[in-house]
């Protein structure tokens, strides 16, 4: 309910840090771009599933010493790590009610995916640079 | 209320029906399934993250990983995530042509839902055909 004191204002200022900050836009595009880029990458993580069950310990590491499996696999970690906190951003929007549960959720999605993604691209780069890891 | 300007009255939000008072169509599975998927594939986004961190730890991590991942419930849970990757697939691909205002007319939504869930199920069948004529499951 606006009251009567708050009419002094102006519009612009009631409508400030109470609705769209244009956020909504970037993350509508960075939903369907990144969609985009998984298609290709997601049918390439499918092939690369197959080739690695059999192959053991070995046939993985010799697998992303091959660079561009190495630079697929970064890219498809980085990409969907983007989208999956994208969406799970919107499902938590659309389904926490509570203010301070929301904040809390959305950090913990933000900092999952992140510390996911650093975890995974750090360790495909130990495998495919074997010369680099300090043991 | 004593001045003449129109206040603004505030009215209850509204709510979109619940699941419960919606007749159960295949738009509306399709639209659960997107979202179910997603979920799910974030899951699998994780596992396969931990796989990553595994491989990266020594034979014996990577040892450890395959191995849960290869018993009954491991590979159940990977056929989940395979379906979810086509299904979630298919469906975003569905998405971006309702980007371009294409495919709302009814009758192509709910052929393009039923194209989405045969997609899903048959690719991810495929997939594990192929992976046991390979050894890989």
């Amino acid at each position: 309910m606006v009251s009567t004191a708050k009419q002094h204002r102006t519009p612009l200022a009631r409508a400030r840090g109470l609705g769209a900050a244009h956020h909504g836009v970037s993350h509508f595009i960075i939903e369907r771009a990144t969609s985009v880029a998984l298609v290709p990458l997601c049918l390439w993580a499918v092939w690369a599933g197959l080739k690695l069950a059999p192959v053991g310990y070995e046939g993985a590491q010799s697998f992303f010493a091959s660079p561009v499996n190495a630079v697929l696999a970064i890219l498809l970690v980085l990409i969907a790590a983007r989208h999956m906190s994208v969406g799970m951003r919107v499902v938590i929007e659309d389904y926490i009610d509570d203010t301070a549960m929301r904040i809390a959720l959305l950090l913990l999605n933000t900092g999952v995916a992140g510390l996911f993604a650093a975890l995974a691209v750090f360790s495909i780069l130990k495998v495919a640079l074997p010369g680099l890891a300090a043991h | 209320m004593s001045d003449s300007k129109p206040s603004a009255v505030v009215r209850p939000a509204p709510l979109s029906p619940h699941l419960q008072v919606w007749r159960w169509h295949v738009t509306m599975a399709a639209s659960i399934a997107t979202r179910a998927t997603g979920i799910a594939l974030y899951g699998g986004f994780l596992i396969i993250a931990i796989g990553a961190l595994c491989l990266a730890a020594g034979s014996d991590a990577y040892a450890d990983f395959t191995g849960i991942m290869g018993t009954f419930l491991g590979r159940l849970v990977l056929f989940g995530v395979t379906v979810s990757i086509f299904y979630h697939m298919a469906a975003g691909v569905r998405h971006l042509v309702w980007d371009f205002g294409k495919g709302f007319e009814p009758k192509t939504a709910n052929l393009s839902a039923i194209v989405c869930f045969a997609f899903g199920l048959v690719a991810a069948i495929v997939v594990w055909i192929i992976a046991l004529m390979t050894g890989a499951a």
